[in-house]
């Protein structure tokens, strides 16, 4: 070998190999990883009941004045989660609302009854698509965003300096955006409901519906309970989207990979919590027959 | 004189990777206390548990008389609000400027004044020598500058007990001994004791009254006392090595 090779690997040799039990590589069987899924999954649930209860916690140090973090950072996010997320619910809205009175349309037409595209489209909106749209898209925005956010200021060791500095991190971090998603949601979701019925009455137009019609027919079939179930499912859903995204952040690792894939944590978790979220709401209002 | 910290029996460990077993030490008041070792060997994570960002796996950590290790973290907040800590990273908040970052500190200390927060921030900032530094972001200076910010942010409150996690590393020379200079002001200013995470043979000899060596063979600590002391007459030969730049030392006792 020559010379100046086996001075570098004399070197690379002059340091004793770490022995890494951890770093094991996974040899599980096929049920072996389904057992394993199957209990990371309720240890994923258990933690997310977990953190919803400091949460809880947070809100009630809020509520009586004893939390603290900054307003600008309130202001921020409620700006973030605000305004800035109106192009996008607007664009999805304005296509659901066409979407389903364009389907709804080809159907009702066979039976001479296409102005029930009004009830349609007006009805699915308010009780379900509007809320669970928005859902969606601020899961996909906003949880992602406090999740990168926090987790890479996890990763950078800056909650472990807001700790030291007698900062609550729980407090500091997760109340400004819990509290300013749950305020933006209901009105997104009002907006929402509004831009699609507005999709459905252009399509509406369109079939030869007029739109003072389409209006009237709305107003009849959406009654002020129904339009209100889907805003009050709005609040519940904010708080989880903003609960997943926090919560995946918080638990990030220390390293930057660690934080891409606490993104995408942060954005399924949201999304199956709202999922599920919805369902329980459907079984219980079904229930109180509302 | 009266044990300032005392380090009792400390075992630190990562799950089940144990990083350093049965630490036995004491910092004394208005000490300078230098804590080396080998890359990898823990000494960040001892500054972690002295501050209590991690639990002990055995042992305790008594600052004064008072167990820091049995107080319920909920209840810590007297003994943290006399710290001031620098991390090896800076760690400065990255969503607010330099000046923010050390402002802070001090609105939540209840310093209302807003001439009185900017004047002490543009002072902390020229202690390490970033004045006019207020409205940058930490990601717009370097890496040898956010360090000296988070030390600027560490004195915010001006400690009691400062712990600073590598503040020489890249830094040069010159930043480097203003830094040690600084350091000695401190202590001699306002009595501050300060634990130093630090490789700097310079520092080291130059202004640590005690230093302890972590031993990454045998996972304990190698040798407590002087620095002087130890390079010369330590009777373990890990800790001569490490004093002397691996250069083979011979005892001289
Ligand atoms: N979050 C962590 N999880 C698991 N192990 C860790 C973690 N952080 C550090 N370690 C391990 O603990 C040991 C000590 O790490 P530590 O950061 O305290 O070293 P250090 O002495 O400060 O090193 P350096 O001088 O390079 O900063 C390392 O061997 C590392 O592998
Ligand atoms: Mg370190």
């Amino acid at each position: 070998m020559p010379d100046n090779l086996r001075g570098l690997l004399e070197l690379a040799l002059a340091v004793p190999e770490e022995s890494q039990d951890q770093n094991k590589p996974d040899t599980l069987s096929a049920i072996g990883r389904l057992g394993k899924l199957t209990v990371e999954t309720w240890a994923g649930f258990l933690a997310f009941l977990k953190f919803t209860g400091q949460t809880v916690l947070s809100l009630i140090r809020f509520f009586t004045g004893r939390a603290r973090f900054r307003s600008a950072d309130f202001w921020m996010t409620l700006q973030q989660c605000g305004v800035q997320a109106l192009p996008i619910v607007s664009l999805i809205s304005f296509l659901i609302g066409l979407i389903f009175a364009f389907v709804g349309n080809v159907q009702l037409t066979h039976f001479g009854a296409n102005i029930f595209v009004a009830d349609l489209v007006g009805i699915a909106m308010v009780r379900e698509m509007g809320v669970v749209m928005t859902s969606i898209i601020m899961s996909g925005r906003t949880g992602a965003a406090f999740a990168a956010h926090i987790g890479s200021m996890k990763a950078n060791e800056e909650i472990d300096a807001l700790r030291t500095f007698g900062f609550d991190p729980f407090d500091f971090l997760v109340l400004p955006r819990l509290i300013a998603l749950v305020l933006m949601m209901p009105l997104l979701t009002v907006y929402s409901n509004v831009v699609g019925i507005f999709g459905g009455m252009v399509v509406g137009s369109f079939v030869g519906i007029p739109v003072q019609l389409y209006w009237n027919e709305t107003i009849a079939a959406v009654d002020l309970t129904t339009a209100s179930l889907g805003v009050f499912k709005s609040v519940f859903f904010g708080a989880a989207i903003a609960i997943s995204g926090c919560m995946m952040g918080m638990k990030a690792g220390n390293s930057s990979a660690e934080v891409g894939e606490a993104t995408t944590r942060a954005v399924v978790t949201a999304i199956t919590a709202v999922i599920v979220l919805d369902s329980a709401f459907a079984v219980i209002f079904t229930l109180l027959d509302i | 004189m009266a044990a300032k910290i005392t380090v009792h029996g400390l075992t630190m460990s990562y799950g089940t990777l144990e990083v350093m077993h049965d630490l036995e030490f004491e910092i004394l008041d208005k000490d300078i206390f230098v804590i080396m070792g080998g890359s990898g060997c823990g000494k960040s994570t001892l500054l972690r548990h002295l501050v209590g960002l991690m639990e002990p796996t055995k042992g305790s950590i008594l600052y004064g008389d008072k167990d820091f290790t049995a107080t319920d973290p909920a209840d810590r907040g007297p003994f943290i609000r006399r710290f001031g800590v620098m991390y090896q990273s800076g760690a400065l908040w990255s969503s607010l400027t330099l000046g923010e970052n050390i402002s802070m500190p001090l609105e939540e200390a209840g310093i209302v004044s807003a001439k009185t927060v900017k004047d002490l921030v543009s002072y902390k900032l020229s202690l390490v020598g970033l004045s006019g530094f207020e409205d940058y972001y930490p990601s717009q200076i370097s890496g040898g500058m956010k360090k000296r910010a988070g030390l600027a942010r560490a004195l915010a409150l001006d400690p009691d007990i400062l712990f600073l996690d590598e503040p020489g590393a890249g830094l040069d020379p010159l930043s480097s001994r203003r830094l040690d200079d600084l350091i000695l002001r401190l202590r001699d200013s306002q009595g501050c004791t300060v634990v130093i995470v630090t490789h700097e043979l310079a520092s080291i000899f130059g202004i640590a009254n005690t230093a302890l060596f972590l031993d990454t063979a045998t996972r304990t600590q190698g040798a407590v006392g002087n620095p002087a002391d130890l390079r010369d007459h330590s009777d373990n030969p890990a800790v001569r090595l490490f004093l002397n730049r691996g250069e083979t030392p011979a005892k001289t006792s």
